[in-house]
């Protein structure tokens, strides 16, 4: 019962995008068609739930016995831009199939603040590893019901006549604005 | 360009947060009041000086393979100091920034003007570009920060200017969308008429 909690939570209450305002960049970026939103999504989801299990581990059993715990930000980051180098490594060798599809975007994610975010906040909120990795996933699946949701919207929006200066970047900041809205009423839910 | 061009183009032509849109999480993540957004941006100002003066000192000596991996410890480096400046100095403002604080690391503005700015100029034009840029990004969030807390809580840096509790939607979530869709909007609209 407390997974599926933790896993709504994470999805739509507190959806990553919408209420936290994290990884807004690529969300922006991305999301002019539903393919891409797709392929970014998926690398998504499998850096975020990557990077927290390594970061959790790190926090554990090298920072915490040593009283590093102030070096977290500058381990983060490292181990989250190199362990993106050696996905992308290792996803060219074993399944070329699945780096076409997703290795376009793996250089993109170092710079997604969703994924420091989220390693952090498992951190912060004092989950155990399994919780800790539950409430990832889930809060990346988030991320990518988000991005594909508006990607598709914006697909839609192109052929709509905006006024000039509405055009591009603010008719897409509003079209955020309003499906945040939308995820206002899941609050509550949890 | 002259050092004046490049310390105001932060403000208006090549404004971060109205024009060329980076550091969009912690613009709308803490601009709930103009008081967060102020010290958001002054915080990441601070950083993007130093990190702009010391990557253009030391820009001969990094090898341009490792640039980016180097560039990053660089700025996580200095996020910590001001991390802990902040929580030994400013309490109440690093409870209510919390997690934006050390996600400065990965804000794309700063690594952006290290990679485009601060590793092929010298000391001096990095630090005007690095001040100039910095304080254009706060100028953005204080804006975002006053229209919104204005609209959300009739009120300004914390004053009452009318009794009663506004439009609540813009201190949440949404209202930093839509607060900022429709600046961003209002800029454009005065760019294509001049």
């Amino acid at each position: 019962m407390e997974i599926f909690i933790i896993i709504i939570g994470a999805i739509f209450v507190n959806n990553i995008v919408f209420s936290q305002f994290l990884g807004i960049c690529p969300f922006l970026g991305v999301s002019n068609k539903i393919s891409t939103a797709v392929g970014m999504s998926g690398a998504v989801v499998f850096v975020i739930t990557l990077a927290t299990l390594v970061t959790f581990l790190i926090q554990e059993y090298i920072l915490i016995p040593f009283g590093l715990e102030y070096l977290q930000t500058i381990s983060f980051i490292l181990v989250i831009a190199s362990l993106v180098q050696m996905v992308e490594i290792i996803l060219k060798k074993i399944t070329p199939s699945l780096y076409q599809a997703l290795g376009v975007f793996l250089p993109l994610i170092t710079t997604n603040c969703a994924v420091l975010g989220v390693a952090i906040m498992v951190i912060q909120q004092n989950f155990t590893l399994g919780g800790g990795l539950i409430f990832a996933f889930a809060t990346a699946i988030g991320y990518g019901l988000a991005l594909i949701l508006f990607a598709g919207l914006r697909e839609q929006m192109e052929l709509n006549d905006t006024p000039k200066a509405m055009k591009g970047t603010p008719i897409a900041l509003i079209t955020a604005g309003i499906l945040a809205l939308a995820f206002m009423g899941f609050s509550g839910l949890v | 360009m002259n050092q004046l061009q490049n310390f105001t183009k932060g403000f208006i032509k090549e404004s971060p947060t109205f024009v060329l849109m980076l550091g969009m999480c912690p613009t709308l993540g803490v601009t709930t009041s103009a008081v967060n957004g102020l010290g958001m941006g002054l915080a990441t100002t601070a950083v993007l000086v130093l990190s702009n003066i010391i990557i253009s000192c030391i820009k001969s000596l990094i090898p341009d393979k490792v640039r980016i991996p180097a560039f990053i410890v660089i700025i996580a480096s200095l996020v910590t100091v001001v991390q802990m400046c902040m929580e030994a100095y400013l309490p109440s403002l690093y409870a209510s920034l919390g997690l934006f604080i050390p996600l400065i690391v990965v804000n794309c503005l700063i690594l952006g003007r290290a990679e485009a700015f601060a590793s092929k100029n010298g000391v001096w034009s990095s630090f005007v570009d690095g001040a100039g840029m910095g304080l254009g990004f706060t100028f953005g969030l204080t804006v975002l920060g006053m229209v919104r807390e204005l609209l959300g809580n009739y009120a300004v840096f914390g004053h009452k200017l009318v009794q009663g509790d506004g439009i609540l939607v813009f201190v949440l979530a949404p209202g930093a969308f839509l607060a900022l869709g429709f600046i961003v909007a209002f800029i454009n609209a005065i760019r294509k008429k001049a």
